[in-house]
This record gives C-alpha cells, sequence and structure tokens, in this order.
C-alpha cells in the first residue's frame, strides 16, 4: 500500500479546472519530484493534498484511509505537513516563533528546534528576526523548518527554488538527505528539472492538468521530458 | 491643581476605559471582527453582576469571580454558533450580526430589569480615597479599577506572546491558511479569542456597574468609549488599547474642567483629530499581517 494514493481527481477553481482525473502514488519513504511548466496544476495538486482544495471527483488515500474531505488542520496530526508556495511566515511572529507554531500538532519524532537548527544553520542565528524581516532564503529555510516541526510522515515542498540565489537554493537542498534519511517521504514540486532530478528518486511530469510522463532520474532521457514539460 | 488632578482622574478614568476596550481589541486583532454589541454585552455583566449582589448576597468583587466564567462560556458559545458563520460571508455580515445582537441584548435587558438606573453598591469603598495634596485626592476604588486595568492588558499580552494558544492566534491572525497548514483549528482559536474577549468584558462592565449608574441604554455609549480607546491606541495593539484609554480619560475630565457639561465632547473631539491626523493610531502594530 502506497503512503499517498491520488486516485483520478478533477480539481476546480469556479469554472476553471486545473486537474484531470489525475492519479499519482508516494511510497513510504521515497522521494517523488513532480515537474511541470508554470499552470501545469503542480500547486494545485500540493493544495489538495494538504487540504486547502478539495476535488470534486476522485480520492485521496493516505495510509489507505480516505482524507479527500477531511479539513486541513485534521490533516497535520495524521502526519500531513505543506511548505505552501510563496512560504507564508506568519510576519508578525519571529522565525523561533513560526517554527514552534509549526508544532502546534505535537506529532512526537525526531523533529525539534535544535534539530531544525542543526539542519538549516542560517536559521539558528536569526531565530528572534521577525518574520517579515527574514531574507527570501531564511523564509525559506524557516517554512520548511516549521513543516518539519510537526515530524510529518509525508512533507510537501512546494517551489521552495522559486526566487532565490542559487547559492541559497543549494544550502536549502543540502537539508533534504538530513530529512529523507529520517524516513520521511517527500513530494515536491519543482520548476527547476535539474534540481528535480538530482533528488528525487522518482520524477511525475503535469502538463495541462494531466499526468504526462512518469519514470525514475535514471531511466528517463532529456527528449523525453522535454517533450513530456513543454507538451511537443 | 485643579487641571493636574483632572488630568489624574482622567488617568484613573482610563483603566476602566482600557479594560472596556481590551476585549474590542482582541476580538479584531485576531479575526478582524468588528464586536457592535460589545456595549451591550459588558452591561449585561454589570446586570449578571447586580443580580449576584442583590439577589444572591455576593459581595461586589467576589461577583466578578462568577461572572467572567459565565461570560466566558457566552464568548465561546457566540463565536462557535454564530459569528464564525457569519465571519464566512462578506464583511458586511459580522457587522450585521453584532449590531442585531446589540439590539436584543438591550430589549431583552429592557423587558428583565426595565429602564430604571441601577448601580451596584460598594459600601463604604465608594467614597474612599487617599489625599495625595490638597487639592489632588485619589478615590480607592478608581485605583483599584485602573490596576486591574493595567493587569488584565498585561496578562493577556503575556498571553499572547508566551502561551502557545496565544501564539496561534496570533499566526492565526497572520495568515489564516497558513495557520491551518500548521494544523491549527481557525474556528476554535476564534471561540477562543471571542471567550477570551467576553470574559473580560465581564470583569469591565462590573467594574462599570460600580462605578456609575447603567441601565439598557447604556451599552451603546459603553460601546463608543471602547471603540475610540481601540481607535486613539492604534487596531491590535494592547498597549495602544491602554494608552488610548488614558488619553481618551484625561481628554474628557480635563474637558469636564474646562466645561462642567463637555467633557465628553473633548474625548470625541480627540478621537476625530486621531482620526483625521493619525489614522492608523497613536501606536499601531508595528507589522501589518
Amino acid at each position: 500500500m502506497s503512503l499517498l494514493e491520488i486516485d483520478t481527481i478533477d480539481v476546480f477553481y469556479a469554472d476553471f479546472q486545473a486537474l484531470y482525473s489525475l492519479s499519482l502514488h508516494v511510497e513510504e519513504g521515497e522521494t517523488l519530484a513532480v515537474i511541470g511548466a508554470n499552470g501545469a496544476g503542480k500547486s494545485t495538486l500540493m493544495k489538495t493534498i494538504a487540504g486547502l482544495n478539495r476535488p470534486s471527483a476522485g480520492e485521496v488515500r493516505f495510509d489507505g484511509t480516505s482524507i479527500a474531505k477531511l479539513a486541513t488542520h485534521k490533516r497535520v496530526p495524521l502526519g500531513i505537513a505543506l511548505t505552501p508556495e510563496g512560504r507564508r511566515i506568519f510576519p508578525s511572529l519571529t522565525l523561533e516563533e513560526n517554527l514552534r507554531v509549526g508544532a502546534h500538532a505535537s506529532r512526537p519524532g525526531p523533529w525539534n528546534l535544535d534539530t531544525v537548527y542543526a539542519a538549516f544553520p542560517l536559521l539558528s542565528e536569526r531565530r528572534s528576526r521577525l518574520g517579515t524581516n527574514a531574507s527570501g532564503g531564511e523564509q525559506q529555510a524557516c517554512a520548511i523548518g516549521r513543516a518539519l516541526m510537526s515530524n510529518p510522515r509525508l512533507l510537501l515542498l512546494d517551489e521552495v527554488s522559486l526566487g532565490l540565489a542559487p547559492v541559497v537554493v543549494e544550502q536549502i537542498y543540502a537539508a533534504l538527505p538530513s530529512i529523507t534519511s529520517q524516513g520521511t517521504t517527500v513530494l515536491l514540486v519543482e520548476q527547476d528539472v535539474n534540481q528535480a532530478m538530482k533528488v528525487a528518486n522518482r520524477v511525475q511530469c503535469l502538463l495541462e492538468g494531466r499526468s504526462v510522463l512518469e519514470g525514475t532520474p535514471a531511466t528517463l532521457s532529456r527528449e523525453q521530458i522535454a517533450s513530456a514539460y513543454f507538451g511537443i | 491643581m485643579e487641571w493636574a488632578n483632572a488630568v489624574v482622574q482622567g488617568l484613573l478614568l482610563g483603566g476602566l476605559y482600557a479594560l472596556l476596550a481590551a476585549g474590542l481589541s482582541l476580538m479584531f486583532g485576531v479575526m478582524r471582527l468588528v464586536n457592535l454589541a460589545h456595549g451591550a454585552l459588558a452591561i449585561v455583566a454589570a446586570y449578571l453582576s447586580l443580580v449576584l449582589v442583590q439577589k444572591a448576597g455576593m459581595p461586589p468583587f467576589a461577583s466578578i469571580i462568577v461572572v467572567v466564567p459565565i461570560m466566558f462560556a457566552v464568548g465561546w458559545l457566540l463565536q462557535s454558533t454564530l459569528l464564525n458563520g457569519a465571519l464566512n460571508r462578506q464583511a458586511l455580515a459580522p457587522i450585521l450580526v453584532t449590531f442585531g445582537l446589540a439590539v436584543i441584548i438591550q430589549n431583552v435587558l429592557l423587558a428583565v430589569f426595565s429602564a430604571d438606573n441601577q448601580s451596584i453598591q460598594l459600601g463604604d469603598l465608594a467614597g474612599a480615597s487617599i489625599h495625595l495634596t490638597d487639592s489632588i485626592a485619589i478615590g480607592v476604588f478608581p485605583l483599584i479599577t485602573f490596576a486591574v486595568g493595567v493587569l488584565v492588558i498585561f496578562l493577556l499580552q503575556q498571553y499572547m506572546a508566551r502561551t502557545k494558544s496565544g501564539r496561534a492566534m496570533r499566526a492565526t491572525s497572520d495568515d489564516r491558511e497558513a495557520a491551518s497548514l500548521m494544523g491549527i483549528d481557525n474556528k476554535r482559536i476564534y471561540a477562543l479569542a471571542t471567550a477570551i474577549a467576553l470574559g473580560i468584558v465581564g470583569i469591565a462592565g462590573t467594574f462599570l456597574g460600580m462605578r456609575t449608574q447603567f441601565n439598557p441604554y447604556f451599552g451603546d455609549v459603553t460601546l463608543i468609549f471602547a471603540f475610540e480607546a481601540v481607535i486613539i491606541g492604534g487596531l491590535g495593539s494592547l498597549w495602544g488599547t491602554l494608552a488610548g484609554g488614558m488619553i481618551l480619560g484625561v481628554a474628557q475630565a480635563v474637558g469636564a474642567q474646562a466645561y462642567p457639561s463637555s467633557g465628553v465632547l473633548l474625548g470625541h473631539l480627540v478621537f476625530l483629530a486621531v482620526l483625521a491626523f493619525r489614522p492608523t493610531g497613536l501606536f499601531p502594530k508595528v507589522v501589518n499581517g
């Protein structure tokens, strides 16, 4: 049984359909990267798993039980944590308070303030800085740390490299092995295909709300990915 | 020295206004909800205390111990049954709902207690005072009110800064959707915020009833004073609310010293001046969420 199973879901924003009969599964312990161009439906997929969007058809199962109708805040105690696109750091809270809020569901596990600071050294020095005053990289590290504080079984990372300098992206991704080595399953969305291929066990490519390609980085050729990515 | 006395009395009065305004400030800060029934609910607390003192023979200050939990429970129920639903509709809905609530409360109070003026009798304490100089005397009861006002704001501020649920409240205020991604149930947080706000209204209403005569219509002016204190201090800032209450109190007392019948008017003018020249209030929250 897969940890996460998405079974032919349709998702709409009012009249606009963002996902078309999309199916996808994530096995416990693996890292799956979902790639695709702007508007392919990647963030919609992430929000639907976290509960911010509801599918109008299809099923979302986590650890075998249906969660499609479960409220967002009730998914966190089950072990689903989303690092949302745009980071969404609480601006009037310090970075450390942001991390503490992440532990609201108080699931037991390896992640706490100390281990998060160890994984993201750049956060440690800035812990008392207000969220609104933190740099993009600090905010992104904080957003990931905040999600980790709930000790998730499934960590959803939405566009963590967006708008960050390459050197900062490197620092952020440097923490990924320490996350997956704890047994945490990771589903990440990336526009940067090279970055995705480097860290993922498996990649799945979306095009205009449909899944068009799936495989391991070793078996997929550049041409296959390019044609799936752009639909040519 | 008469003027100095007016300022001192005004500062003490400001403690009561801050107490009245704290709940309004909290509810607006956490969920951007303007509770127009705030004043009416303060009068409900005053009547609750009156009944406990007159019918059950409780000492006035002891009645607070009963009034606060009742108002806390009322707040929780009000938010979870009525206001959470209103918040999910368009922006006007919470204003209409709380306005309607204020009208209903006022009319129920009229039906039960009539329009007669009432007051909670304090006995000897009502007249007790400390003479600082020949012309400045501080009433013991206004001093207690002021101390309670400062203490409540301090405790509320500490609660917001240091506890898990206080942090969750601030996070929800910043970004409700992101807070739900942390596992925070915003309906529950809102219910808790309103419960705390009305618990404080319970204290404020009881002190109001001990300080002056009141009747069911008194909720309107109470709401206006609380609202002015919040606006003068700056929306969403608790210390600002305390400062706003004190500024309003001083303006009213100084105004009354100049023209005995127009003290309240000077308070309104200060409020209007703040709105005109510093619409964010004197001590606005630094961060715009």
